[in-house]
Parts: structure tokens; C-alpha cells; sequence
């Protein structure tokens, strides 16, 4: 197993040993280009597979088939969405702010693609391997919400306002009780990178230690990529879809892209941060298992969407202000204290 | 890899040419023809009410704005903070809890205004 987990290190280093110098800026250059479109094909992937496996979730949720046309037992759908989204008219309304209402999207389809390639996949698995990862992921992160201001600001749609103003009063609010529950990981680990996280759990995933903060980022995570039961932001039954109301063709399909890679990235995040990355049991390569846990993180929130319906908007800024950020603040004091006894009190590690 | 963040730059790159590149494939593909009725903004079946959205918006959006700047702006106190807590020792530790117990008043303060409350 130890050759299928170097198995891609391998190929890089041939990859890079094709140049003159292995270590030349062509060489550096090359391997991030290969990284970036390996990153893209992921995304591609995964918004594929994750759109079919939504609605199969959903059939099976709900007691239906789901689709279950189109190729084997419905497998083909997406593909042939995705198609069908190719030759659908581009509609600018004539009152939009143009100019904003076009990037919107395509900023919304470009977060995702920034912050999956600092997660780590596998050992040495790094497409770029920053020392700032999590602060680099946050701060990436945070635009889709400046995105989605944008495109209900752009539709010039009452009801595209509406979705945007509350897209920003949603992810702003649970940002911060994001942010707090990482900082229990960074006070263990002592770094920023997301690859020292990972190797820092090769005995104990953070799990075990940061129980409360994995549950304040599983429940935030879910509200900043506005799924449900906090999809107030496309609440369809009172705003229609938000601030995507206007979009169509291709241009709201970069939008359904981008959600599924955002929600792609939490899951690979939570994964990094708390689940041990693709540290795991020797019987399975590390990339294996990274997939594996992520797969599980995205059940679970296809799960609480077609289990719990939507919150109303008081409780939901309540639960953000009133639970989460107390309890996230809670958590940094609890593993400052646990830190502190470990190290000066009862004088091991450190 | 020595200089990574040379590597978010060309990531960078991909990432606004990949959507553009995107978009170009309905400007080839699909139909364009644009209509009055089109046009319009979607109001579920009605005429649009008013010409523009843009209005103004409920106050309570800029109350959790301001509560949001103080704790994001705490949180770039923090991670540094959380970085090094296990060398600075016992005075960091302290001081930095002062600091969470003042930003803490500030947030009982909020709270017992009501700037937290959804009305």
C-alpha cells in the first residue's frame, strides 16, 4: 500500500525529472499547472456526480425513485442537464447593472476552484501548498458572499435584492462562529499550513479533541454555502430563487457549479481540519480515504437538507449570534485551559 | 515550490480565464433574442411595481454589520495569537482572555439593546 500512496509522488518526480534542472521555475510552473487542472477536473466531477447523488439522496429521502431515465438507473442526468444548459438563451434583463450582473457568476465559479487547490489530498498531495492555508481559505471563502451581494444587486429584481441582502446577513453572521471554531485547531497544531494540520493527526484526529468545534463548523459550514435548512437566501417558496432569479443558460448553471464546489470545499475542509485529512488505516491509499471522508461530510449535509425544513430568519440569526459564537468563544477557552494543563501543569509535551 | 504564492497567481489566471472561457460557449451555441417582455424583470407573472430595485434596505442588516466588523476584526487579533499561544505562556494566555472579556461586554451590550434581534 505504501507504493500505491507514493504512487503519485512518483509520477511527479518523473514528471519533473523531464527538465533539465528538477527544481528549475519550469519545472515548479509545470507541476502547478497539472495541479490547477486536476483541481478543475475535480470540480467538474464532483459537480456532476453531486447533482445526481443530490436527487438520489432526495428520491431516497422522500420515497421516490429520483431520476432514474436517462442511462442506466438515471446515471446520465446531470450530463445531459449540463447540455441542455449549453444552448440555453443568455437573458441580461434590461434594467440590470450589466457589467455586474455578468461577473457575478463567474465569481461564484472561481472561490471554489481557489480554495480546493490548498487542501491537501493525499501525502504530499498538495497542488499548492500554502503556509497560510487556513487564513488563504477564509479569506477566499468569504467573497462568495460580496458574489451573491452582486448578483442581487445587478438583477435590479426585487426579489434579487432580497435574496442578496440576505445572503450577506446570513454568511457574515455565521462567518464569524466559522472562523472561532478553527481557532481551537491552530492553538494544537501551532500552524497555518493545511498539510502540518493533516500530519498533526496521524494519531488522533481532531475530532476527538475538538468535538464542539467540528459541530460549530459542520453547522456554520452548511449555512455558508446556504444549504438547506438554511437556504433562506434561495428560499423558492418566498423569493422565488433569490439572487438567482434572473439568471439563465449557462450563467445560472456556473452558479449551481460553483455551490456544489463550495460545498465540496467545506466538506474538504472539515475533512483536513478535523477528520485527519487522508491520514487512515494502512489497507487503503491516503487519496482514498480523503474522498472517502469527504463523501461521507456530503451525505450527511444532503441528509440534514432533505431532513429538516427551513428555519425561519429570526432563529436563524439567533442561533448564530446567540449560540454558535458564544460556544465557539467557549471552545477557545476550553482548549486554551486544556493547553495550558497539559503543558505547564501536568508538564508533558510542549 | 519555494515561492507558493507565485502559484496562486497563476492559479489566479485559471481561475478568471476558466468561467470566461465557459461563457463563451453559449455565446456560440445558443439562441440570442432578446425581447421587451423578456427583459423585464421577473415579478411572478406581474408588471415590475417600480423600475429599480435598488432601495433602500432594513436597519437591522447594518446592526449585524456593525457587531460583525468588531468580531472579524477580533478574529485578525487571534489567529496570530493562536499561532504562537504555546510559546508566549502564561501572559498571553491571560491577556488574551482579558481581551475576549472586554469584546464579550461589547457583545452583552449589543445583545441587551436588541441589535441581535430579528424585528
Amino acid at each position: 500500500m505504501d507504493a500505491l500512496n507514493k504512487l503519485p509522488l512518483n509520477i511527479a518526480a518523473a514528471i519533473r525529472g523531464l527538465f533539465g534542472d528538477p527544481h528549475s521555475i519550469w519545472a515548479d510552473l509545470t507541476m502547478t499547472v497539472i495541479g490547477i487542472i486536476l483541481v478543475i477536473v475535480l470540480i467538474v466531477l464532483a459537480a456532476l456526480i453531486l447533482i445526481l447523488l443530490e436527487r438520489k439522496v432526495g428520491g431516497w429521502a422522500s420515497q421516490r425513485p429520483g431520476p432514474n431515465r436517462l442511462g442506466p438507473r438515471g446515471w446520465f442526468q446531470t450530463i445531459a442537464d449540463a447540455l441542455k444548459l449549453l444552448g440555453k438563451e443568455d437573458v441580461t434583463p434590461a434594467e440590470a447593472d450589466r457589467f455586474i450582473f455578468k461577473i457575478a457568476p463567474m465569481i461564484v465559479f472561481a472561490l471554489p476552484m481557489m480554495t480546493l487547490a490548498v487542501i491537501p489530498y493525499g501525502m504530499g498531495m498538495v497542488p499548492i501548498d500554502l503556509d497560510l492555508g487556513i487564513i488563504y481559505y477564509l479569506a477566499i471563502s468569504a467573497i462568495s458572499t460580496l458574489a451573491l451581494l452582486m448578483a442581487g444587486w445587478g438583477s435590479n429584481s426585487n426579489y434579487s435584492m432580497l435574496g442578496g441582502m440576505r445572503a450577506v446577513a446570513q454568511m457574515i453572521s455565521y462567518e464569524i462562529p466559522l472562523i472561532f471554531s478553527l481557532l481551537g485547531v491552530v492553538m494544537i497544531t501551532q500552524t497555518f499550513s493545511l498539510s502540518k494540520i493533516v500530519e498533526a493527526q496521524s494519531t488522533i484526529p481532531f475530532i476527538v479533541i475538538q468535538p464542539l468545534a467540528f459541530v460549530i463548523y459542520f453547522i456554520a459550514g452548511i449555512a455558508e454555502v446556504n444549504r438547506a435548512p438554511f437556504d433562506l437566501v434561495e428560499a423558492d417558496q418566498e423569493i422565488v430563487a433569490g439572487p438567482f432569479t434572473e439568471y439563465t443558460g449557462l450563467r445560472w448553471g456556473l452558479f449551481f457549479l460553483g455551490e456544489y464546489g463550495n460545498m465540496t470545499a467545506t466538506a474538504a475542509l472539515i475533512t483536513t481540519m478535523f477528520l485527519g485529512g487522508w491520514q487512515g488505516p494502512g489497507f487503503l491509499p491516503g487519496i482514498v480515504w480523503f474522498f472517502l471522508k469527504v463523501g461521507i461530510i456530503i451525505f450527511l449535509m444532503m441528509w440534514i437538507r432533505w431532513t429538516f425544513p427551513r428555519m425561519r430568519v429570526d432563529h436563524l440569526m439567533g442561533l448564530a449570534w446567540k449560540v454558535l459564537l458564544p460556544l465557539s468563544l467557549l471552545n477557545v477557552l476550553l482548549t486554551g485551559l486544556g493547553i495550558y494543563i497539559y503543558q505547564y501543569v501536568l508538564r508533558i509535551g510542549g | 515550490m519555494s515561492d507558493n504564492f507565485a502559484a496562486v497567481g497563476v492559479l489566479l489566471i485559471f481561475a478568471v480565464a476558466l468561467p470566461v472561457i465557459m461563457m463563451l460557449m453559449p455565446k456560440l451555441l445558443a439562441p440570442n433574442k432578446p425581447h421587451a417582455e423578456k427583459l423585464t424583470a421577473y415579478e411572478c407573472g406581474n408588471e415590475p411595481l417600480a423600475k429599480t430595485a435598488w432601495r433602500g434596505f432594513k436597519s437591522n442588516y447594518f446592526m449585524y454589520a456593525i457587531v460583525f466588523t468588531a468580531f472579524d476584526v477580533e478574529t485578525v487579533f487571534l489567529y496570530p495569537w493562536a499561532l504562537t499561544f504555546r510559546k508566549l505562556g502564561t501572559f498571553a494566555f491571560i491577556e488574551m482572555f482579558i481581551f475576549i472579556t472586554i469584546l464579550l461586554v461589547g457583545f452583552w451590550y449589543a445583545w441587551k439593546e436588541g441589535a441581535l434581534e430579528w424585528m
